[in-house]
């Protein structure tokens, strides 16, 4: 059986409270809880981020940025251009496509938002994830590629010629940094033997000697090509090209204002955070720290539901941390660099980007060939480790594969 | 009160890709049909999930949804002369497309009536969908040469053909590269051309 079937889900669990022939609402509650605790943290993060964009970038520039508003520090400036935005006038240019320039908003938020779906945020007792999936980093990365559809239609659909050039160019952004894009998750995945996202981190749980960035030179290497092309998938700058509001006045925004506005910039803001937290968690160690500070302090499922529980949240404040180094990273950059034109973008992918990945994967292959432990197990061996790096998935798919071929023949 | 989710899931996702697909046959814009596509594809790809191939789902996800789709509403804005083009779709067309469509559906239909007993998912299992079915693992196993389900087999003769799927997806894989190459290659050359023999006497490549 695999680990986590022996946990209840949260369907489970509510259903025991639930009377026997009310038993079909649990599921209704356990997806309404799931869904609720991920908008939170979506349109949370995408808030807080919004404010800290303003500080750091006022920080760069030696300025104050907001002040005012909610006190010392401004705390409160998002909420107010929140209610800004949402007491706009709602326009629709008569040029446009009225359903597409409609729903392209929503695409773009439904696109980003189901991303957090299949992403852990602490591994123990099974992993806090609100579906966990084999393939969650396949999942990530293509439910990730879908949110350059709203930009596509916003951009097509506003029937602006900014809002074109701003589309036309999302989609050649998209054709090159998608392939390097995968290639560099394809290491973590292949040095890990796992695609499940909660048993990529939980291999890392040693300290930070144990993490992937830190396996072997080639996927540390790897670490700054995914930095790359997950910047170019956010499109935030230098590869902000479908905006680019010194050429296109905001591109395919253009046409946009008041909420309609503001879904985008939610998307945007949850995008960057949700390829952060697979940053973290496929180079990173995730929910682990860099010393395994919860493995001493005995918050582990050996001592008990609430320890296990303490332990998990640990983890989680330490991936959530994480992740906004890497959501400050990104803003650092946007401030630092100029943009790119798009030649260069394409050339950056596909002609560095891709033969670097492979480079890397083909380096990482005879590493893990050589030393499967990795660099830090080949100067100091751990038998355990090895046994866990060396073994195969812990967790093995119920039905062996006699049973498959059975299944197979049956059909 | 007892809901079997699976089956409701099914259903509603099933509906919406039917929907969808009727409905990139029925409008006329081109951009429209491309959504509507990527609604009918991405309901395909639930179902898909639904069924526990998550792999399949993701699959359909990154190469149909993402992948493709994302070249078409490029080609169509790179190729398109006005800003929302509209096609028209000629009587005969759909004569000829209700006659095509018509006859898939017949077979589809009939294969799907010639089953007995359809297992319905029993009680419990039908609320969770067969999660860890090992779909990616034997396929990707398959690709890399390697068939475990063969080695089940009690036939000899069943047993032979351990190779997989390597060689004939190496052959695919060239075989695309070739094309790809042959393709730029084309186009290209067509390009130098029309360049080079420009009447107004500009210097070839200046076109782009």
């Amino acid at each position: 059986m695999p680990e986590y079937h022996q946990y209840p889900s949260l369907a489970e669990f509510v259903s025991t409270f639930l009377p026997e022939s009310w038993g079909w609402l649990a599921y209704v509650l356990a997806a309404l809880v799931h869904v609720a605790l991920l908008l939170v943290l979506a349109l949370t993060v995408a808030a807080a981020s919004n404010w800290f964009e303003r500080k750091v970038s006022a920080r760069m520039q030696d300025r104050l940025g907001p002040t005012r508003v909610g006190g010392r520090f401004g705390w409160l400036q998002s909420v107010a251009d929140g209610i800004k935005l949402l007491t706009k006038e709602d326009l629709i240019p008569r040029e446009a496509d009225g359903l597409l320039f409609r729903l392209a908003p929503y695409l773009s938020f439904c696109a980003s938002f189901s991303i957090y779906l299949a992403l852990p945020f602490a591994g123990g007792a099974g992993g806090w994830v609100a579906q966990r999936l084999n393939i969650a980093v396949f999942f990530v990365l293509a439910v990730a590629g879908l949110e350059v559809f709203g930009v596509i239609l916003a951009g097509y659909g506003s029937g602006s010629k900014w809002s074109l050039f701003g589309a036309m160019r999302e989609a050649a952004q998209v054709v090159s940094y998608e392939v390097p894009l995968a290639l560099a998750a394809l290491i973590p995945v292949m040095v890990a033997g796992s695609m499940d996202l909660v048993r990529i981190g939980n291999l890392q749980k040693d300290g930070f000697w144990d993490w992937l960035i830190f396996h072997d030179p080639f996927t540390f290497l790897t670490f700054f090509v995914y930095l790359t092309c997950a910047v170019a998938s956010v499109n935030r700058a230098p590869f902000d090209l479908p905006e680019a509001e010194s050429e296109l006045v905001a591109g395919f925004m253009t046409e946009y204002s008041g909420f309609r506005w503001s879904l985008f910039f939610m998307a945007e803001y949850a995008s960057m955070f949700a390829v952060s937290v697979l940053a973290a968690i496929l180079f990173f160690g995730g929910w682990n720290g860099p010393l395994p500070l919860a493995e001493w302090l005995g918050l582990t499922q050996s001592h008990g539901g609430l320890a296990a529980y303490a332990g998990n949240f640990l983890g989680m404040c330490n991936l959530l941390a994480k992740s906004y180094l890497g959501v400050i990273v990104m803003m650092w950059l946007r401030w630092t660099l100029p943009r790119l034109r798009i030649d260069q973008v394409m050339t950056v992918c596909l002609k560095y980007c891709i033969p670097v990945a492979a480079a890397m994967l083909l380096g990482a292959m005879v590493w893990c060939y050589a030393l499967p432990g990795g660099l830090v197990r080949a100067v100091r061996p751990h038998p355990e480790a090895a046994a866990r790096w060396g073994a195969p998935p812990v967790d093995q798919p119920p039905h062996p594969p006699a049973a498959l071929a059975a299944g197979k023949g049956g059909r | 009160m007892q809901i079997c989710w699976h089956s409701f899931f099914f259903l509603l996702v099933a509906l919406v890709a039917c929907w969808f697909a009727l409905a990139v046959v029925v409008s006329s814009n081109i951009v429209r049909m491309a959504l509507y596509l990527v609604g009918c594809l991405g309901a395909v790809a639930g179902l898909f999930f639904l069924a526990g191939a998550d792999f399949l789902g993701g699959l359909q996800l990154m190469i149909y949804v993402g992948g493709t789709l994302v070249l078409l509403a490029f080609g169509v804005m790179l190729t398109s002369r006005s800003q929302f083009v509209s096609m028209k779709t000629g009587a005969a067309q759909w004569v000829l497309a209700v006659i095509v469509g018509g006859s898939l559906l017949a077979v589809l239909l009939q294969g799907a009536f010639s089953v007995a007993r359809w297992a319905p998912p029993d009680a419990l299992a039908g609320d969770r969908p067969p999660q860890s079915a090992p779909t990616a693992g034997a396929l990707g196993l398959g690709l890399v040469g390697v068939r475990p389900d063969k080695l089940d087999q009690e036939q000899e003769r069943l047993r032979e053909g351990m190779a997989g799927y390597l060689l004939p997806f190496e052959v695919i894989s060239v075989h695309l590269v070739v094309v790809l190459v042959g393709a730029a290659y084309l186009a290209r050359a067509r390009r130098r051309i029309a360049a080079a023999t420009r009447p107004d006497g500009e210097p070839p490549g200046s076109s782009t």
